[in-house]
């Protein structure tokens, strides 16, 4: 028996592992209060940028989203976009035109030439969204959660529609940490498990023995109480909610020979140290998960 | 008075004594450390740790703190090698006594120190005398390089039955002498851009910048810096493993030369990122590890047919069981083996996948991913290279029987479990997706939690053990404080 012992306590852990996932199980409907359609306007001016404090100065006003691009928002604009002809159904994906990169042969650099790219995945059951044929919807209790399962391709187009743009790095820096300090999280030093939705935050919307960590209502963390869970006011100086956690952002500018395009904010599955405001990611342009989002900047 | 004395004596003057502190040191840094990040912060000990201490972990330090620990245990381990090479080979008795003196109090003040200054607040005094220690260990480093000189005639191998020249070089000696040399040399690769960046103060980790398309020289210095440095020390412990394990006759004569020649080219590959070779250099790096990997493989081949033949020598007509129960019969000398070709599977062959799918797959996911993958590797890495020493390190104590077999066989059996678990958390993404990925993360955290807890368990048993020993009056530690020199038990 001894000698079993082991390889039986694999055995079980690794079929415990395969059971399966209810990706529908139901979502906690919370009213945050939190307008999505409400723009704040980010000053010219001098701010620290990244985790050494470079001064940097942006010297244009822009305007940013208070919260990320929330479910209904996105769904509304694919709708539009569809019948605008600006997003065509191809097999299971949406996609839609994008002019293309300048490609310079870069090590590990991928050709990005103008053409048609996925903008949302049609059939993944992780998706917030469905699609009959011809509209699209929201799925029940998503509405004001943030736009996952999006590729940079399908959040560029949908700031455009919108006369706006994606972000760049420096503007989405400046407007999570403000001008005041050098803040590492945008409402401050340190940081709480009610702060923000991120990997075993202990959050109402997660259950880490089966689906784990999702995505929470945009402008969650403003200090309310929902039911029991009592959140901590974690907006950014100029008053943005989830510039930390809940989902990556896609950004906006391009870096020379860097075929991926940049992420920024930490997420629902990653630990808190990628919610500190300088840390990046990337990831080719055509990827989507239930981890990514995004939110436009305007001129004002 | 005479006895703290006779202990000190014992824990600072005598190779197992020296052993046994670094690696008490490096068990108390891990358990300790262990606890601020993953799953134990998940658990929230990490916050009970930090208050109970007195911590102070400012946000923006992380990468920096993180780097000083990586240094602090390498430094550790570091010294290990250094005293087996000075128990295993012969050296004149100054040298001898100068490097370990050297590299036991740099790499004590640097893990003291280090730890000092990155966990408890600046304290520059600390981070001076941080740097004091590593100094200290870069020059014990050049000493021992030129204790290892192999071209002078009381250090010729007169045994045809080990690998050496017309003229009687030992080129087992030069192979130890090469490792040591390229070390000293690799150390530079990290210490110059540590000081260009200035105090510290512009760290950044490896991994985290692996995707940009343009990398300053000092940033492709250091990513060279921490690979060839764990590479070389994967290089001396095979080295060291091979004198232990008394290794000799033709594949000992083929394998010398495969290490050293692998061992020059390797770091030619890797000293190359720095220079207009960068294009190239993981060409050179592949041409490089492949005969020293070669070597390593003459010696696992090489001890396992020893175990074999001397496990089954009553046996007129051993049958294969029999054989494969002679090679399991001992996993103290089994098990380092075991470990190198458990390394290539869960790390140099992972590797080596990573780099010919990068673009079709890795480069296609993003970098948080990727950075997974890189960062589970050489933790695997390193801790493979642990318990490889602490397998020796069982056999050197003189563990026998059924303890023998359980510390044995826990090491390797738990340490595979969690490595095991690593590589398939490692790449998870090419089965599974992320939305549906949680019950198998748990699980596999389970496993790496259970694997390396335990493991920390047997070793922190076996400290427990060590230290009631010491109050003995006639207890092991007095037999070890005779046992200076290991060549004495080559197997």
């Amino acid at each position: 028996m001894k000698r079993l012992f082991f390889p039986l306590l694999t055995l079980v852990l690794l079929v415990s592992a395969c059971g399966t996932v209810d990706l529908d199980a139901a979502v906690p409907v919370f009213e945050t209060g939190v307008n999505p359609e409400t723009w704040v306007l980010i000053p010219a001016g001098e701010f620290l940028a990244g985790q050494h404090n470079d001064p940097v100065t942006l010297d244009y006003d822009y305007e940013i989203m208070v919260t990320d691009v929330t479910v209904a928002q996105y769904v509304a604009f694919l709708n539009a976009a569809l019948s605008d002809d600006l997003l065509r159904i191809d097999g299971d994906r949406g996609v839609g035109f994008y002019p293309g990169d300048e490609f310079l042969g870069a090590k590990h650099e991928i050709e990005i030439g103008p053409g048609e790219y996925i903008f949302v995945p049609l059939n993944d059951p992780a998706s917030r969204f469905t699609f009959d044929g011809e509209h699209f919807a929201v799925v029940p209790g998503w509405e004001n959660h943030p736009m996952t399962n999006v590729s940079w391709f399908g959040a560029r187009d949908y700031c455009l529609y919108y006369a706006g743009r994606l972000p760049t790095e420096l503007e989405w820096e400046k407007a999570a940490r403000g001008t005041d300090d050098d803040r590492p999280f945008p409402w401050g030093d340190e940081i709480a498990r009610n702060n923000a939705n991120y990997y075993a935050s202990r959050d109402p919307f997660e259950n880490m023995g089966s689906f784990g960590s999702r995505t929470s209502p945009v402008g969650f963390y403003n200090g309310q109480t929902y039911g029991d869970y009592r959140t901590l006011d974690s907006a950014s100086p100029y008053g943005l909610y989830d510039m930390a956690g809940n989902v990556w952002q896609w950004m906006g500018n391009l870096e020379p020979g860097l075929s991926d395009r940049l992420l920024r904010g930490g997420s629902k599955d990653t630990y808190e140290m990628d919610l500190r405001i300088w840390v990046r990611n990337s990831a080719p342009p055509m990827y989507y998960s239930p981890g990514v989002g995004f939110r436009c900047v305007r001129d004002p | 008075m005479q006895f703290i004395k006779e202990r000190l004596s014992y824990l600072f003057k005598s190779t197992k004594g020296l052993i046994l502190v670094a690696i008490a040191m490096i068990a108390m840094e891990t358990a300790l450390f262990g606890m601020l990040s993953g799953p134990m912060a998940e658990y929230g000990v990490r916050d009970v740790v930090v208050r109970a201490l007195g911590m102070d972990l400012v946000q923006a330090e992380r990468e920096g703190r993180i780097i000083i620990l990586y240094h602090s245990i390498a430094m550790a381990v570091v010294a290990i090698e250094t005293y087996m090479i000075t128990g295993l080979l012969k050296m004149k008795e100054f040298y001898k006594i100068a490097v370990r003196a050297l590299i036991t109090v740099g790499y004590l003040m640097a893990m003291l120190f280090g730890m000092g200054f990155a966990y408890w607040g600046h304290n520059w005094a600390l981070h001076g005398l941080y740097i004091a220690g590593l100094t200290l260990v870069f020059f014990a480093g050049v000493l021992l390089t030129i204790a290892l000189w192999p071209w002078q005639k009381e250090y010729a191998q007169p045994d045809p039955a080990y690998s050496r020249t017309r003229k009687g070089l030992d080129v087992e000696r030069t192979a130890f002498f090469a490792t040591a040399l390229t070390t000293i040399l690799s150390a530079l690769f990290g210490a110059i851009p540590g000081s260009f960046f200035g105090n510290g103060f512009e760290v950044f980790l490896a991994e985290n910048v692996i995707r940009l398309p343009e990398k300053t020289t000092m940033q492709y210095s250091i990513i060279g810096h921490l690979h060839i440095m764990l590479a070389l020390i994967a290089i001396m412990l095979t080295l060291i493993l091979g004198r232990w394990l008394d290794f000799k006759g033709l594949l000992h004569k083929i394998a010398m030369p495969l290490i050293i020649l692998g061992t020059i080219v390797l770091n030619l590959g890797v000293w190359g990122v720095t220079t207009s070779l960068q294009p190239i250099a993981h060409m050179i790096i592949y041409v490089g590890a492949t005969p020293a990997m070669l070597g390593a493989l003459m010696l696992v081949i090489f001890t396992w047919d020893k175990l074999i033949r001397q496990g089954v020598a009553e046996i007129e007509k051993p049958t294969g069981w029999q054989k494969f129960k002679a090679l399991l019969r001992d996993p103290l000398r089994f098990g380092p083996m075991w470990q190198m070709v458990f390394m290539n599977f869960t790390t140099s062959g992972l590797g080596i996948f990573m780099a010919v799918r990068l673009d079709e797959i890795f480069r296609l996911w993003p970098a948080r991913e990727e950075r997974i993958e890189l960062t589970g590797h050489w933790h695997v890495l390193s801790a493979i290279v642990a318990t490889i020493i602490l397998l020796y390190y069982g056999d050197m104590i003189g563990l026998k029987g059924r303890l023998r077999q359980w510390y044995g066989w826990a090491i390797i059996i738990l340490s595979n479990i969690a490595f095991g678990a690593v590589t398939v958390f490692e790449m998870k993404r090419l089965f599974i997706s992320e939305a549906t990925q949680q019950p198998l993360v748990n699980n596999l955290m389970l496993l790496i939690d259970f694997g390396l807890g335990m493991l920390l368990v047997v070793l922190a048993l076996v400290m427990i053990w060590r230290l009631l020993d010491l109050f003995k009056k006639k207890g092991r530690w007095t037999h070890e404080l005779e046992q200076d020199d290991l060549s004495e038990e080559v197997q």
